[in-house]
């Protein structure tokens, strides 16, 4: 059932949202008896608040967009990076880096990727090593805050962690790794980046989006502050959204309409779904066949060993269902078992096109007849930076549970 | 009537434009040829493939990457036409870069390129993976230029030891 679900998640056939099979297998499992409906409810409860987040940072960042951020982020791309690739491509990691931590990867890999690249065709800069850089860091950026990746927020749920004691425990392997890949850009691109650029930067400068920018501080600040005093952090992106989303409407920029369009309703669904179905399977048996492969405790070697099955998992099916497998396995031996998960199944994705073999197979399945994509080069630079950046993070992630402790 | 192959590249593009207008003969048919490669639209659709249960196709970046990449494309060739301020045609293609390239060229009798490698130093390094394609399978005679001041000839390296003679 995991794998239909899957398979159809990946392959979408007739264009359907990937909830329309997703969400009968739901029911299906519910009915069969293969998940009790308490369980299946536990489930969903647990997955509620964690999706009201994901939606509430899904609007957050096309709003964010809508107020004309990420146009104004190309502007001082432009303008900083002075007709020099290399300096331009310190941007973009600092950019990338930035906008995923705060606004979630998909904001990196949908909206900040195009302007990154209509930046460096502005600059006559070749624009490969900048937009890999958007792709790279969508999964290695992706490791500070619970809102930076979906896989992050279903972990934090179950880690029982506060969110300023993730954020803190993970910024030293967020540094670490996105040190590593920048290393590993300058000296791969090298060529690429030594071509220079020719455009002056000229044309306008567009005004700095303050409001938004500071909606998103305060989101920032509201983070902190909820989860000092014990209110789930979800409400402090809720509230951003919704200065963002009142402001919007107000000047008619946006509508209802795409305002629920941008929280991606089928996606939501879909997230529960698999929830629900990737439980199923772990409680009829994945877990003991997985459990043994686990390393208990959370030593230098167990935590590079869990990192380690979770990137090979992620890149097996994909890191969404991989985090979903492990996490209850993981959650047993503690916060820093469950943060070495999140280091291998967002950082592992680099390792393949398209973060996993499944989509990787079916891609290919679509192209062999249109273009094939260039894998090599795309292969070869994942495995240079993957376990480069692993290993630096599950070394930072010990030091900081050294320092800071997994309490 | 002859027909020159001018290589238009992101950032080494000026140094072959000038080359053309210095030696392209009198009266030649110079083409003002760029290449646009899959890999980097493909890379923003396997980033956004990799999302999984995201749907939305029309929110795919590749796509919007793709328009980008034309239009910047358009431009390019558009700036290398003003540079050269001599008739011309401009040919757009799509492809593997080296191997368009080469096609490219077929019928043509002379093709002027940039070294798009190390260019602090004269040496095998100097060309990239793309330009030594070229340069190994081009089936035209070739102009191969700087792409600023060449390096000095200091930065030759020094020849091999003489082999001794037992």
């Amino acid at each position: 059932m995991l794998v239909l679900v899957l398979v159809c998640a990946v392959v979408r056939p007739f264009n359907w949202p990937e909830a329309v099979v997703a969400v009968p297998a739901a029911a299906l499992v519910v009915a069969t008896g293969a998940i009790s409906v308490g369980d299946a409810l536990d489930e969903a409860e647990q997955l509620g608040p964690v999706i009201g987040f994901l939606a509430a940072v899904l609007v957050l960042a096309q709003l964010c967009d809508d107020e004309g951020l990420f146009q104004w982020c190309g502007a001082w791309m432009a303008r900083t990076a002075a007709g020099r690739p290399r300096r331009l491509l310190a941007q973009v990691f600092l950019a990338a880096s930035a906008i995923t931590a705060v606004l979630s990867l998909d904001a990196t890999v949908v909206l900040l990727t195009p302007v990154v690249f209509a930046t460096a065709a502005r600059l006559g800069a070749r624009p490969k090593p900048h937009v890999y850089a958007c792709t790279h860091l969508s999964n290695t950026a992706s490791l500070l805050l619970p809102v930076s990746n979906l896989t992050n927020l279903l972990a934090f749920a179950a880690s029982g962690l506060s969110f300023t004691r993730f954020a803190a425990l993970m910024a030293l392997p967020w540094l670490a790794a996105i040190a590593v890949e920048y290393l590993v850009f300058r000296r791969f691109f090298a060529t690429d980046l030594d071509a220079g650029a020719q455009a002056p930067s000229g044309g306008d400068a567009p005004e700095l989006p303050l409001f938004a920018l500071l909606t998103v501080a305060g989101t920032l600040a509201g983070f902190v502050l909820t989860s000092a005093v014990g209110i789930d952090p979800a409400w402090a992106a809720l509230a951003g959204a919704a200065v963002l989303a009142v402001r919007a409407l107000l000047r008619r920029r946006t509508t209802p309409r795409a305002l629920v369009s941008s929280a991606s309703l089928p996606f939501l669904a879909f997230v529960l779904a698999l929830g629900i179905v990737v439980r199923a399977v772990v409680d009829n048996g994945l877990d003991t066949a997985l459990g043994r492969l686990i390393p208990d405790g959370t030593g230098l070697a167990a935590l590079f060993g869990i990192a380690l099955l979770a990137a090979v998992l992620a890149n097996v099916i994909n890191n969404l269902p991989a985090v979903l497998v492990l996490l209850p396995l993981a959650s047993g031996s503690g916060p820093g078992a469950v943060l070495a998960v999140l280091l291998g199944v967002n950082i592992g994705p680099n390792l393949t096109y398209a973060g996993s073999l499944a989509t990787l197979l079916w891609r290919r399945i679509v192209h062999a007849h249109d273009t094939e994509v260039q894998l090599r080069e795309f292969t070869r630079l994942g495995l240079y930076a993957v376990p480069a950046s692993l290993c630096a993070a599950v070394l930072a992630l010990w030091a900081s549970l050294a320092v800071i402790g997994g309490g | 009537m002859a027909v020159v192959v001018v290589w238009v590249v992101e950032g080494t593009w000026p140094a072959c434009v000038d080359a053309a207008r210095a030696h392209a003969p009198e009266g030649a048919e110079i083409v003002l040829l760029h290449v646009t490669g899959h890999d980097v639209a493909d890379a923003a659709h396997g980033a956004f493939a990799g999302l999984l249960g995201r749907g939305h196709p029309e929110r795919d970046p590749g796509t919007r990457v793709e328009h980008l990449a034309a239009a910047s494309a358009e431009s390019l060739l558009r700036a290398a036409a003003e540079r050269l301020a001599r008739p011309c045609t401009r040919s757009e293609r799509t492809g593997r870069v080296e191997r368009e390239v080469v096609a490219a060229t077929d019928g043509a009798d002379l093709l002027v390129l940039a070294r798009d490698g190390d260019r602090s130093r004269l040496g095998p390094h100097s060309l990239g993976p793309a330009s030594r394609f070229v340069v190994d399978h081009a089936a035209c005679p070739l102009l191969l230029v700087w792409p600023e001041s060449a390096p000095d000839l200091g930065t030759m390296p020094p020849p091999p030891p003489p082999p001794h003679h037992g």
